[in-house]
C-alpha cells in the first residue's frame, strides 16, 4: 500500500508541468535519435548528457535531468520501429529484430499497421514492465541493503561474465575491451591510496585528472559509431511510403489484440532479459522474437510479414529498458550501455546509485518512476500522432545530421569538463573505436567497463583486505558465493559451446 | 582486413605492456619505491597495492592479444578470413575527408575558437562532402553557432574558448552577460 502512495507522489511530481515538459522533449529527442540509422538511445543519452548539467541548475531538483534522460532512452526503444518498418534498417540495434517482420509488412502495403502495432506494443510492454519494476525495486533494493563490498563486485563480475558469456561477440576481444575500459578507468591516481599512477607517456596536463567516461562515450557514440555509418551506409537508403489515413490507422489499433501472444512474451521475457546485468534490450527483443516464433503454430509465416513478429521485439525492448533500470538504481549495477551512462550521470549529480537511493533520495526515485509511466503514455501518443512527421524527418541527409552531431559531441565534451584535451582525447577514442568497429571488436563493453571500473576496484581491494589477499571471500559469504558461481559458469559457457563443438567435428570426421 | 587484425592485435599488445609497464611505477614522491612493488594482493598487509588493478588486467589484455592473433594465424576470426579490404577507395576517401576534418576543425578551435571553428566546419561537411547548396550551409554553419553561444556562454554561463575571435565578443558580452 506504501508503494502506491509513493507511487501516486511519484506520477504527481512528474506530472507537474517543467518534469512534464522535459520528458515530452525527451521523448521528441528519443524518438528522432531511435529513429535515425545510425544513432540509439546510448547516442542520444550519452551527447546529451553534458547538457542536463543545465537542467539541474534551472529546477534545482536532481530528478528533473534524470526524467529527461530516461524518457530519451524511451522515446528511442518506439522511434527504433520507424526506421525498421520503413527503411528496412533498425533505428538502433535495439529494433534489429523488428525489421524481420516490419519490413516484409511495409514491402505488402501495410506500412501503418506495422507501425501501429509497434507503438502500442511498445506501450504495453513499456507499463507492464514499469508495474513489475514499481513492485520488485523496493523489495531488491531493502534485500540489496545486506550487500557488503565482495557482494557488489561479485555482482559487477556478473555483468561482465554476461557480456562474454552470452553477447556472440568474438571472446578475446570483448575481453579486451572490457580490459581497456577498467584500465582506462584507473588512469590518474589511485583512489584509495591518493597515489598518482599511470600518467601515461609522462603527461600530467592530459592525463592527471583521470580519463572522464563521458570522453570515452561520447568518442565511441557520437564519433566512432557515426564514422561506422558514414562508411557502412553508403548506398542511399529506399524508404517505403506509408499510406496514413485515420481510417487505416483505427484499423490497425483494433486488429492488434491479434498480437496478444508475442506483446505478452515480449514484455515479460523482455523485462528478464533486461534486468540481467549487462545484457539490455538487444538481446532481449531478439529472445522475444525467438520464442514467439517457436511457440506459434504458424512459425513458416514469421520473416514474411506477421504482426506477432514485430509486437514481440517491440514490447520487449520496452520492457527492458525499464528491467535495465531495476539493477541500476537498486544496485548500482547497470542492465545496458545506456543505463551505465544514466548512472554515471547519476554519478555527476551527486548521487550514490545503490539500495539507499530508496531510503535517502526518495525525491528523486519517486518522480523518476512516476516518469517512467507518464514517459510511456507521451511517447505512445506522440508516435501515433506523429508517424507522417517522423517519415518526413527521416528523409534528412545524414550529411546534415552527421556534422551536427560531431560539432556536438565536440562541444559538449568541452562543456562537460572545459578542457581542451578532453576534446581531442575523444577524437583520438572516436577514431580508433571506427578503426576497432570494423574488425568487429564490441565496443560497449569498455563503455561499461570505464562507469564501473571506479566502483569496481575499491569493492575487489576492500574485500581482499578484509580477507588478507584470500580470494575465497567471493566464495564463502552466502550472498556472493552463488552470485561468483553463476558468473564463473557464464564465463566457462563459451568454452563449453567450444568443446561440444570440436566433438560434434570429431564425430563427423 | 587480415593485415589490419594482425597490426591491431600487435598494436593492442604492445601497448598493453607498456600500461603493464606504468602501473608498476611507484608514487612520485618515494624515490625508493621499487618498480613492480605495487602490483601484489596484499602489500605491507595493507591489501592490494596501486597497481594491482591495472597491472593484471592490462595483462588479461595481453594474453588476449595474443589470443587474436593465433585466431588470425588459424584464420577463426572473420576479419582474418576475410578478402575485403580494411578500408576500400570509398572508406579511405570518406575516412580521410571526414576524420581530416574533425582534426582540422580542433586545430581551428585553438586558433579561432568554437565560434569561428563550428561555421567554418558545418560549411565545410555541407556544402564540400555533402554537396548541398552553399547558403544552406552557411544557414546552417551560423545558426549552429548562434545557438552554441546563447545556450553556452548566455545561458549555461560556461564560456567556450573563443582565440583570436575574443575581441569581436566583447561587445557581446556587455550586452548579454
Amino acid at each position: 500500500m506504501e508503494v502506491v502512495v509513493l507511487l501516486l507522489d511519484g506520477v504527481w511530481a512528474a506530472l507537474q508541468p517543467t518534469n512534464l515538459g522535459l520528458a515530452f522533449l525527451g521523448v521528441v529527442i528519443g524518438l528522432f535519435v531511435g529513429a535515425m540509422p545510425g544513432l540509439g538511445s546510448v547516442n542520444g543519452v550519452a551527447i546529451l548528457l553534458p547538457f542536463t548539467f543545465v537542467i539541474q541548475e534551472i529546477t534545482g531538483t536532481i530528478s528533473s535531468p534524470m526524467i529527461f534522460l530516461a524518457a530519451i532512452y524511451y522515446g528511442a526503444m518506439y522511434g527504433g520501429a520507424i526506421s525498421s518498418i520503413t527503411l528496412g534498417i533498425p533505428g538502433a540495434s535495439t529494433a534489429v529484430a523488428t525489421t524481420f517482420d516490419g519490413r516484409p509488412m511495409a514491402l505488402s502495403g501495410n506500412a501503418e499497421k506495422a507501425l501501429v502495432i509497434a507503438a502500442i506494443a511498445s506501450f504495453v510492454g513499456g507499463t507492464l514492465s514499469n508495474v513489475i519494476f514499481t513492485g520488485a525495486a523496493p523489495l531488491l533494493a531493502s534485500v540489496a541493503l545486506k550487500f557488503g563490498n565482495p557482494e557488489i563486485f561479485a555482482l559487477m563480475l556478473l555483468a561482465f561474465a554476461t557480456f562474454i558469456g552470452l553477447s556472440g561477440d568474438d571472446i578475446p576481444k570483448t575481453i579486451i575491451s572490457i580490459c581497456f575500459g577498467l584500465v582506462m578507468s584507473a588512469v590518474g591516481f589511485d583512489i584509495i591510496s591518493g597515489a598518482p599512477r599511470l600518467l601515461l607517456f609522462d603527461s600530467t596536463q592530459w592525463f592527471s585528472r583521470g580519463i572522464q567516461f563521458l570522453v570515452l562515450a561520447i568518442g565511441v557514440y557520437g564519433i566512432g559509431e557515426m564514422l561506422w555509418t558514414i562508411n557502412s551506409s553508403r548506398d542511399s537508403l529506399k524508404m517505403t511510403e506509408a499510406n496514413i489515413t485515420l481510417a487505416r490507422v483505427w484499423n490497425a489499433i483494433k486488429s492488434f489484440p491479434e498480437t496478444w501472444r508475442g506483446t505478452t512474451i515480449g514484455s515479460f521475457l523482455g523485462f528478464f532479459v533486461g534486468i540481467l546485468p549487462a545484457a539490455g534490450a538487444t538481446p532481449g527483443s531478439l529472445m522475444a522474437y525467438g520464442v514467439t516464433k517457436m511457440v506459434s503454430k504458424n512459425q513458416e509465416e514469421f520473416g514474411k510479414g506477421r504482426p506477432d513478429g514485430v509486437a514481440a521485439p517491440e514490447a520487449a525492448n520496452n520492457s527492458a529498458s525499464t528491467g535495465a533500470m531495476l539493477p541500476m538504481m537498486t544496485l548500482g549495477i547497470p542492465g545496458s550501455p545506456t543505463t551505465a551512462v544514466l548512472l554515471a550521470g547519476m554519478v555527476i549529480w551527486g548521487l550514490q546509485p545503490g539500495p539507499l537511493l530508496f531510503t535517502d533520495q526518495p525525491e528523486f526515485v519517486w518522480p523518476l518512476i512516476g516518469s517512467f509511466y507518464i514517459s510511456n503514455v507521451i511517447a505512445v501518443t506522440v508516435n501515433l500522432a506523429c508517424i507522417p512527421l517522423f517519415l518526413k524527418v527521416l528523409r534528412m541527409p545524414f550529411s546534415i545530421l552527421a556534422p551536427l552531431i560531431f560539432v556536438l559531441s565536440v562541444v559538449g565534451t568541452y562543456a562537460a569538463y572545459q578542457n581542451i584535451y578532453d576534446v581531442w582525447l575523444m577524437l583520438i577514442f572516436g577514431i580508433g573505436a571506427f578503426l576497432l568497429r570494423i574488425l568487429d571488436y564490441p565496443l560497449a563493453p569498455a563503455v561499461l567497463a570505464i562507469v564501473l571500473g571506479p566502483i569496481a576496484e575499491p569493492k575487489l581491494r576492500q574485500s581482499l583486505l578484509l580477507s588478507d589477499g584470500s580470494w575465497m571471500i567471493f566464495l564463502e559469504r552466502p550472498i556472493a558465493g552463488p552470485i561468483t558461481i553463476a558468473a564463473i559458469i557464464l564465463l566457462l559457457l563459451p568454452l563449453y559451446g567450444f568443446i561440444r563443438k570440436r566433438m560434434k567435428a570429431r564425430k563427423a570426421s | 582486413m587480415r593485415l589490419a587484425e594482425l597490426v591491431t592485435a600487435f598494436v593492442i599488445a604492445l601497448f598493453s605492456l607498456y600500461l603493464m609497464w606504468e602501473s608498476g611505477e611507484g608514487p612520485s614522491w618515494d624515490p625508493t619505491a621499487v618498480r613492480f612493488a605495487n602490483i601484489g594482493i596484499n602489500v605491507n598487509n595493507e591489501g592490494p597495492g596501486s597497481g594491482f588493478w591495472p597491472f593484471w588486467l592490462s595483462l588479461a589484455m595481453f594474453i588476449c592479444s595474443v589470443m587474436v592473433g593465433i585466431n588470425w594465424f588459424r584464420r577463426r576470426s572473420p576479419p582474418s578470413r576475410s578478402r575485403d579490404r580494411f578500408l576500400d577507395t570509398y572508406g579511405v576517401k570518406m575516412f580521410a575527408l571526414v576524420g581530416g576534418g574533425l582534426v582540422a576543425f580542433l586545430f581551428l578551435i585553438g586558433l579561432i575558437g568554437f565560434y569561428g571553428a563550428i561555421p567554418i566546419f558545418l560549411f565545410y561537411y555541407i556544402y564540400f562532402l555533402g554537396k548541398h547548396p552553399w547558403w544552406l550551409a552557411a544557414l546552417i554553419g551560423i545558426s549552429a553557432a548562434v545557438f552554441c553561444f546563447f545556450f553556452f556562454d548566455v545561458a549555461m554561463r560556461i564560456v567556450l574558448p573563443k582565440g583570436a575571435l575574443e575581441p569581436m565578443f566583447i561587445p557581446l558580452y556587455d550586452i548579454f552577460l
